[in-house]
């Protein structure tokens, strides 16, 4: 199990590396006109060699990634080139927004679509073809879009929920839930759509195994084939599936911020794209390989928790 | 040779499947919606100026944030240009965009996933892991980080997003390759000599080409919504009509002119939606030849018997007919089987695979495959009517006085649950015990079926103990209950010979010392001849013939079991139970 953890967390280690150099190559490696965008038409060349100079752009490549990985390593990942802040603490304060909508959005993943894939697999028939057709419709509706049907019907028609802002849960617990709900909404319906489709698959695999009939055969009653060890065994599948929609709503997030001014780390990316602020863009795809890292090792040990034949290794 | 041919057969008559395969996907009706509002797309973006009334970039000032009408189809955005026009015009930009999307995803993933299934270890190590990783990725996120290194076509972001896309492909074909690589025909394709370029692209191709269609429409719709997302968040050519562009400007005058959200979420959404069917309905093709059938209706049970059964026959089968759910119907396949079994006896029902002899036991438990039911005829356990049972009436027979012991030992225990546990719980629903109760009583019977440490057993989770050991916790969990009657299904074929004979030396023990009656369904007449008493021969969902073992060996009746016998004369097992006289003869034949 040790040995089973160390090899993951290698794994994501190399990953967190390879990534962090590939991007900084590509986004550090075209930062030409980012002198000119943010000193605007007027800058005299000079201005502009004064102003990559301050930046730091003008050395090398490999000496600016150099030093960014040496700052980056004991937590320090630079300045933001167009707001006044330190890129590390800036994320510090938006991390939190992002994973409590997106906490809240796998969790309500999970619950979703366990219920309905279970349902769908074991009453067949009009319940899963409801669910089928709601998968259809789940996957075809972009949840940005679907965030401004629900800001249009919810906020701006019917009132009942804020259509934009977000409060910390310790400043209002109550006035958080209600800024989160539409956001949430928005971000989940695709998911729930897409995951339950995946358990009712994997639920309907474990309940063709031939370890069905034969507890059956012994008296076992349904009840407790289909909750004890059906689910148990379709549970690694849906466990995976969570952790492939976790990396999606990550990306989610970045619309649904923007549409109800939620200020996260996908806003700031979008800001930072949009402008050319490269070290936060840097800082926001490391933070969030860290993060994606961090949830897939911890789906790997619970699956291997679940699987004896690892966990006795 | 033999199990060759038909292998051939199946690949050589791929093409005109293939041919039937489209027809068939464009006669679904979902099929048809999705290839027509694919085909408008397509239409409306090559012909984008017939279409649009105005003008995409015109600007006409009063009609800033119009109402639908007077020339504006769908009103005017917030710089007073025509909606319509510029979803007509945004369907190419769409359209390209998600081309190139899913050709980099197909092109990057299949050929990748070709190589690491074809060639295998080293190179799909090092291949999983790349693929993995760029599943790690949030892809929003990393072309946002490369907007402005990829400049503002958004194309070049859809070729990094075709990157990301393509560990789909990837993976679905290594699997499918890995699959059909030791296929007896691609075996033949490379004795023969043929280059490995030449094996991938007849043979393996082939049986990739399904899946991937059905990938790539799915991809689209995926590539599709990215693309809308990412200009809606203001990245590419402001120049362009998009999609994703007039849902923007639309939100930011959402709260002046709220219907301009609709209609490009509308084309975003139909279009995804029917890249969706069109995948549902090509891979309902390939799964069932067909659109998932209803359940066919029950046909009435025409056969009432009201009867009773000799007093010395605990099981009685009169006219059983069982059928599986088809494309037209119910598909039959045990055809009235008539079958008398006496108390005390062991009973082989004989026959090739395919036969119906498992169905037919299943009948008995109640434990048909998905879909599976008796359509006729009745079941007599001991003068009890087990057609019509409710589960709840049979849950009571189960595990109590009828009890199963499978083929496929590994397959049978739940690898999630300590042997025990799975010994423990159905001595507790099914007969009432006490957890201690039961335990001591699993523990018991662990050591009665010969296992030498049934505690170590007990503790043991399935993948830790062998199939010898795996089969006795079988017959274990089976024969707790002590039940009437004991269907065995082919319960020595899947273990080593020697393992074989002491499983069956064990169960003719349990059935001498507990007074059971025993199904023994099996394909080997050395396992009838060594164990039963008497015998039935299935053919083609019908039992042919029936008779005491001694008899039937003697004097075969019917063609198909003279044939079975002569067929089984090389086994070396036969010889030494019962050496029967009309051996050369049949031989011979």
């Amino acid at each position: 199990m040790l040995k089973y953890l160390s090899r993951k967390l290698l794994s994501g280690i190399c990953l967190l590396f390879i990534v962090s150099a590939v991007t900084f190559v590509l986004i550090f490696g075209s930062t030409e006109n980012v002198a000119r965008n943010i000193l605007g038409e007027s800058a005299t060349t000079e201005d502009i060699a004064a102003y990559n100079h301050q930046l730091g752009i003008d050395r090398p490549l490999l000496v600016q990634y150099g030093s960014w990985l040496q700052g980056a390593l004991s937590g320090d990942l630079g300045d933001s080139w167009t707001r006044n802040q330190r890129v590390a603490p800036s994320l510090q304060s938006r991390l939190p927004v992002t994973l409590s909508i997106v906490g809240v959005a796998v969790l309500l993943t999970g619950v979703f679509s366990v219920v309905l894939g279970v349902t769908a697999a074991v009453r067949r028939g009009l319940a899963d073809q409801i669910i089928q057709v709601i998968s259809v419709v789940g996957f075809a509706i972009p949840n940005f879009w679907l965030g401004l049907l629900l800001v249009l019907l919810f906020a701006v028609h019917l009132q009942w929920l804020p259509p934009t802002g977000y409060v910390s849960f310790s400043a209002s617990p109550k006035q958080w839930a209600a800024a989160l709900v539409l956001p949430v909404a928005a971000l989940v319906f695709s998911g729930i759509a897409s995951s339950s489709q995946q358990v009712r698959g994997a639920v309907i695999d474990a309940l063709n195994q031939d370890y069905v009939r034969t507890l059956r055969a012994r008296g076992v009653r349904r009840s407790s084939i289909l909750y004890r060890h059906a689910l148990r065994n379709a549970l690694p599948a849906a466990l995976t599936v969570l952790s492939v929609q976790f990396v999606a709503l990550l990306g989610g997030a970045a619309v649904i911020e923007r549409i109800f001014a939620i200020p996260g780390l996908g806003s700031l990316t979008v800001d930072a794209a949009l402008q050319g602020d490269v070290p936060v863009l840097m800082g926001v795809v490391v933070t969030l390989v860290i993060v994606v890292v961090i949830v897939n090792i911890m789906i790997d040990v619970l699956n291997a928790m679940l699987n004896p034949k690892v966990r006795l290794q | 040779m033999t199990d060759a041919s038909p292998q051939t057969n199946a690949t050589a008559s791929q093409g005109p499947q293939r041919r039937s395969m489209v027809k068939s996907v464009l006669k679904s009706p979902l099929g048809a919606l999705s290839v027509l509002l694919i085909l408008a797309v397509v239409l409306t973006a090559l012909f984008a100026p017939l279409i649009a009334a105005n003008d995409p970039a015109a600007i006409q000032i009063f009609r800033v944030n119009a109402a639908p009408g007077d020339g504006y189809l769908l009103g005017g955005d917030g710089s007073g240009r025509d909606i319509f026009s510029r979803l007509v015009y945004g369907a190419r930009n769409t359209l390209l965009g998600t081309l190139i999307a899913v050709g980099v995803a197909a092109i990057v993933g299949v050929s990748a996933g070709l190589a690491a299934g074809y060639h295998g270890r080293k190179l799909e190590v090092g291949a999983s892991w790349l693929f993995d990783a760029l599943m790690a990725l949030p892809a929003m996120i990393v072309l946002l980080a490369f907007y402005q290194a990829l400049g503002a076509s958004i194309h070049l972001s859809m070729v990094v997003f075709g990157v990301m896309l393509s560990p789909g492909f990837f993976r679905l074909t290594r699997t499918l390759v890995k699959g059909v690589k030791n296929e007896l025909y691609v075996d033949a394709a490379r004795v023969s000599g043929l280059s490995n370029l030449r094996i991938i692209s007849r043979h393996i191709l082939r049986v990739v080409r399904a899946p991937v269609v059905i990938q790539t429409s799915i991809v689209a719709g995926i590539a599709l919504v990215i693309q809308a997302g990412l200009e809606f968040l203001g990245l590419g050519d402001p120049g362009t009509p998009t999609w994703g562009g007039v849902l923007q400007s639309a939100f930011e005058n959402m709260y002046v002119s709220p219907q301009a959200v609709i209609w490009p979420g509308l084309a975003i959404s139909i279009t995804v939606a029917s890249f969706v069917l069109l995948a549902n309905s090509i891979r309902d093709q390939l799964q069932h030849g067909g659109p998932p059938a209803r359940l066919p209706k029950l046909p009435e049970r025409r056969s009432v018997f009201d009867r009773q059964a000799e007093a010395d026959v605990l099981l009685s089968l009169r006219g059983v007919k069982i059928g599986y759910p088809g494309t037209s119907g119910w598909r039959e396949v045990v055809h009235g089987v008539d079958l008398d079994v006496r108390r005390g006896e062991v009973l082989g029902l004989v026959g090739e695979s395919g036969s119906g002899k498992s169905q037919t036991a299943f009948a008995v438990l109640g434990l048909l495959g998905t879909g599976g039911h008796v359509l006729d005829g009745s079941i007599l356990f001991d003068g009890e009517e087990l057609l019509g049972k409710s589960d709840e009436e049979m849950h009571g027979l189960r595990g109590k006085r009828i009890a199963y012991v499978p083929q496929e030992p590994m397959s049978n225990l739940d690898p999630s649950f300590r042997i025990g546990s799975q010994l423990v719980e159905p001595l507790m629903t099914a007969q009432g015990m006490s957890r201690r109760e039961a335990r001591a009583h699993a523990l018991d019977m662990l050591g009665r079926v010969g296992l030498p440490d049934p505690k170590r057993t007990f503790n043991a989770y399935p993948h830790e103990i062998s199939g010898g050991m795996a089969q006795r916790v079988l017959i274990a969990g089976a024969v707790a209950t002590y039940p009437d009657l004991l269907i065995a299904d082919e319960p020595t074929t899947a273990l080593d010979v020697t393992v074989q004979a002491e499983i069956l030396e064990l169960l003719r023990e349990l059935q001498a010392e507990f007074g059971m009656t025993i199904v023994m369904v099996t394909h080997n007449f050395g396992v009838v001849a060594d164990i039963c008493d008497s015998v039935a021969v299935m053919r083609q969902g019908e039992i042919v013939e029936q008779n005491k073992v001694t008899d039937l060996f003697a004097n075969p009746t019917h063609d198909y079991t003279k044939n079975l016998l002569a067929a089984v004369l090389d086994d070396v097992e036969v010889r030494r139970y019962s050496p029967p006289k009309f051996a050369p003869q049949e031989a011979a034949q």
